[in-house]
């Protein structure tokens, strides 16, 4: 048995999944300021006391980038010059987030050319100087990024060791190359946002264990990451900014799962937004080119989702438009079913029927009919944008708020699975492992990346995945001109299904 | 005359980035530059060539490398004055105006900033109507304007300046030296009177690229069609719609070469080197350079560099004219599919479609 737990904004949902991959138990329960209690009030509410493994995914860090909230002021040390002093560290952040993310700014020398050979050599007094000033400034975790590191990463771990010798073990140091790809603003922007929240990281991976042992449940404990792959409590704590896009990315493949569908479209509806997606294959359709998070521009590989302003907490106006303002978690205080004075969307469900929550004598001659129809046309005109084809594309509605649609327009085949309610803690419940290879090969092209995608697999097999079930879902090539033998710098990710037994053994 | 702040970059950049033609680099980091430019400067006056005096001195300026370079190694922000300097220091007289090489990519940003930082007003137009990877790609070639003195500087501070027996040669040897300063440097080149800039330019490019990434930006939020906004602006082709499922790319002597494969309804293959130059439909060709092969994301109608090219990405791949100068035999001497080393002869767009005048 494994238990899945989502960790949202507002609620936090879990489902118990068994060894036949079957749904168990299902539980909602409202998110806690201490993360722990929510945490344990769900896995109480599953009645489960053992499992073989605990997955949660949350949008918990993703929320404090948006909500610029909980973040630590970050220095931002940049290995370099003379070249990129154009264009420093945080150049193109919205002012209200970089105010809450900017402790400093230092341009260094460092940081490579092309093909590895150095720009200008590492100071390291000037080093010294920064690690001074950083702790002058109080400053306790650091963002390092030098030009060319996922080609050699020399600089950046010759000046995370004089940093480190400088300013102790308390101080958090986050390295580009660890973190991103080519594309020196994007991935330092990465870095930056995963050092900012390296402490809250911290705190809440602990407050996940607690809440474990609260529960009783000695199990491993793994975090979903924006691929849907899972990764360890340490490398959780380590690497934050790999969770940002868990949330769509669980709920798209929990949809896939309690569906039975692989290429459809997912609608998932809360009580604020409607996210769609689109899965090819079983994985959410990826965003192309930039992926802007919370309006900072990253090169991470994020699912593309179309969100507009409808759920089932929408406010519903005098004149029968509803959204995008939200009553939020607020819903089962402030709607009319649950005795408030707010007309909302889901009073809209209840009136029409087509769902019981609350009272629904508060709700009776309610005008539901014209609103729903513009709550079903909106959310089909959104999945119709994201479609790529005219050809007939299922529509998969999960989410709380999905009872506020029955039918869509100009689609054929909607269904709600059981459990879509709970679809992303399912989602984070079926969650895959990954294996991955990121060196310099040489030779012709084709052995490279047959050899490279071997090794990737039987890497992934080793991370706990089920032999047979592995395929390759990633593939970048970065050519290191003027090496001997047509080097390439060959980066392939690997996934499949997680196998409990080997977790066991 | 009119001027270009910083609320016009956005449009003038999606636009800059579909005339690149895959190549010229992402202008996000061009953007990047002029914005901060502007910022610390003010605005950028514009002349169209008509309102340029006669006597004016009309310096390109410009970056030469390799676009995934820039995307890393960020500029130091001196290149572009330190290579204009050392272009007038030589002349024996200062620039009255700048103007863009090229207004595919990141060169129809460069010269902005550069504008902005030395004062100078700016002309709107550029020498090749699209980008091109090789310095002597200019109309100025084929009137026989030489593109030297060439000033070349690196963020390093070095300096070179070049006089050549021929556009080609200037092209050689600065290349060579922009490798070994580092994949990404600035140029100051090709000077112009203002009497030439009629036989010189293509022009009204910098309105053109910002009609351009305008139209696709409104046609995005009144849910119509990107593409066919981009379509209506350029008078060009739709020419295959589909996925990218395979890219192979390989960096030699400083340009990113390589294929890609879509599949749709049937397949199209794409070449590159920097720039999409050759595109067969099934096998048969249906576009080649010097005319604009452009590639753009399907639904949001924003372009895609050949370096962001990779699996998976759903895009429709256009075809527009190019300026007419350059389907002459000299032209396409110059920018043909030959001279690239493809064994096709060019297959001009015009005459075969309607639409394309």
């Amino acid at each position: 048995m494994r238990i899945g737990i989502d960790v949202g904004g507002t609620n936090t949902d879990a489902a118990l999944i068994g060894d036949g991959g079957q749904v168990l138990a299902t539980v909602k329960s409202p998110t806690t300021e201490d993360v722990t209690g929510g945490v344990a009030a769900a896995i109480a509410g599953l009645g489960a006391t053992e499992a073989s493994a605990v997955m949660i995914g949350t949008t918990h860090f993703v929320n404090a980038l948006v909500e610029a909230a909980r973040l630590e002021p970050v220095a931002a040390v940049r290995l370099g010059l003379p070249a990129t002093a154009a264009l420093p560290p945080l150049v193109d952040w919205p002012d209200r987030l970089r105010e809450a993310v900017e402790g400093a700014v230092y341009l260094c020398h460092g940081g490579h050319e092309y093909d590895g050979t150095p720009i200008s050599a590492l100071d390291p007094g000037e080093l010294r100087r920064v690690a001074a000033d950083i702790r002058a400034r109080g400053l306790r975790t650091v963002a390092i990024s030098s030009v060319f590191s996922p080609v050699s990463a020399d600089s950046e771990r010759q000046a995370a060791d004089i940093l480190a010798a400088e300013l102790g073990p308390e101080v958090h140091l986050s390295l580009s190359h660890e973190i991103g790809r080519v594309g020196l603003l994007a991935r330092e922007n990465a870095t930056i946002v995963n050092a900012a929240l390296r402490p809250l990281a911290g705190r809440t991976v602990a407050a996940f264990a607690e809440a474990l042992a609260v529960a009783g449940i000695r199990a491993p404990l793994f975090l979903s990451q924006n691929d849907g792959t899972l990764m360890d409590v340490d490398h959780a704590r380590r690497y934050p900014v790999a969770t940002f896009a868990s949330g769509p990315t669980n709920s798209m493949r929990g949809a896939a799962y309690l569906s039975g569908l692989t290429d459809c479209a997912v609608v998932d509806i809360g009580g604020t937004t409607t996210d769609v997606g689109i899965l090819n294959g079983g994985f959410p359709r990826e965003a192309a080119g930039e992926a802007l998070v919370a309006e900072v521009r990253t090169n991470f590989r994020i699912p593309d989702v179309l969100s507009i302003g409808i759920g089932g907490g929408s406010i519903v106006a005098p004149e029968g438009s509803v959204g995008p303002r939200s009553v939020g978690y607020r819903l089962t205080a402030e709607a009319l079913v649950f005795g408030g004075g707010t007309l909302t969307a889901t009073d809209l469900a209840v009136a029409a029927g087509q769902a019981v929550v609350g009272d629904p004598a508060r709700v009776t001659g309610v005008d539901h009919e014209r609103p729903l129809k513009i709550i079903a046309e909106r959310v089909a005109e959104a999945v119709d944008r994201m479609r790529t084809s005219a050809a007939p594309l299922p529509v998969v509605l999960v989410g709380g708020g999905s009872i506020l649609v029955g039918e869509l327009p100009g689609f054929a085949d909607v269904r709600r699975p059981d459990h879509y309610e709970v679809a992303n803690a399912v989602g984070a419940a079926i969650a895959q492992v990954g294996g991955e290879v990121d060196r310099v090969f040489s030779g012709p092209r084709e052995s490279v990346l047959a050899e490279a995608k071997n090794e990737a697999v039987a890497r992934a097999e080793r991370a706990g995945a089920r032999a047979g079930s592995v395929r390759i879902v990633d593939v970048e090539e970065l050519p290191l001109a003027y090496l001997p033998g047509d080097a390439t710098r060959v980066r392939i990710k690997a996934v499949g299904d997680l196998d409990l037994e080997k977790i066991d053994a | 005359m009119r001027e270009i702040g910083i609320d016009r970059l956005d449009d003038l950049a999606r636009g800059a980035g579909i005339l690149g033609t895959g190549g010229g680099g992402d202008p996000y980091v061009g953007k990047l530059l002029a914005r901060e430019a502007i910022r610390r400067h003010g605005p950028v006056t514009v002349y169209d060539i008509d309102e340029v005096p006669a006597d004016a001195t009309v310096v390109a300026v410009s970056g030469m490398g390799a676009p995934t370079v820039l995307l890393e190694k960020l500029p130091a922000g001196t290149e572009e004055l330190t290579a204009l300097r050392a272009l007038e220091a030589v002349l024996g007289r200062p620039a009255t105006h700048i103007v863009p090489i090229e207004i595919g990519g990141v060169n129809s940003m460069i010269p902005i900033a550069a504008a902005a930082q030395a004062g100078l007003p700016l002309v709107d137009g550029d020498a090749m109507g699209r980008a091109f990877p090789e310095a002597q790609m200019v109309l100025p070639t084929l009137m026989g304007v030489p593109n030297t003195p060439m000033a070349v500087a690196d963020d390093k501070g070095n300096t070179l300046v070049v006089d050549t027996v021929s556009n080609q040669w200037a092209e050689r040897i600065t290349r060579a030296a922009c490798v070994q300063m580092g994949c990404q440097v600035s140029c100051a080149d090709t000077v112009l009177r203002g009497d030439q800039l009629r036989d010189g330019l293509v022009p009204a490019t910098l309105t053109l690229a910002e009609n351009l990434g305008k139209a696709v930006r409104r046609a995005r939020a009144a849910n119509a069609d990107p593409v066919r906004a981009a379509l209506d602006v350029l008078g060009g082709v739709k020419l295959f719609t589909g996925k990218v499922v395979d890219v192979e790319r390989r960096t030699t002597g400083g340009f990113a070469r390589g294929n890609a494969r879509l599949e749709g309804t049937g397949t199209l293959e794409l070449s590159f080197q920097n720039e999409h130059l050759l595109a067969r439909r099934d096998g048969e060709i249906v576009a080649t350079t010097p005319d604009l092969i452009c590639v753009l994301d399907t639904d949001s109608g924003e372009p895609v560099t050949t370096e962001a090219m990779r699996y998976g990405l759903r895009v429709t791949v256009i075809a527009a004219p190019c300026d007419p100068r350059w389907a002459s035999p000299a032209g396409l001497e110059l920018a043909g599919p030959r001279y690239f080393g493809y064994d096709c002869d060019y297959l001009p767009l015009r005459g075969r479609y309607a639409q394309v005048t």
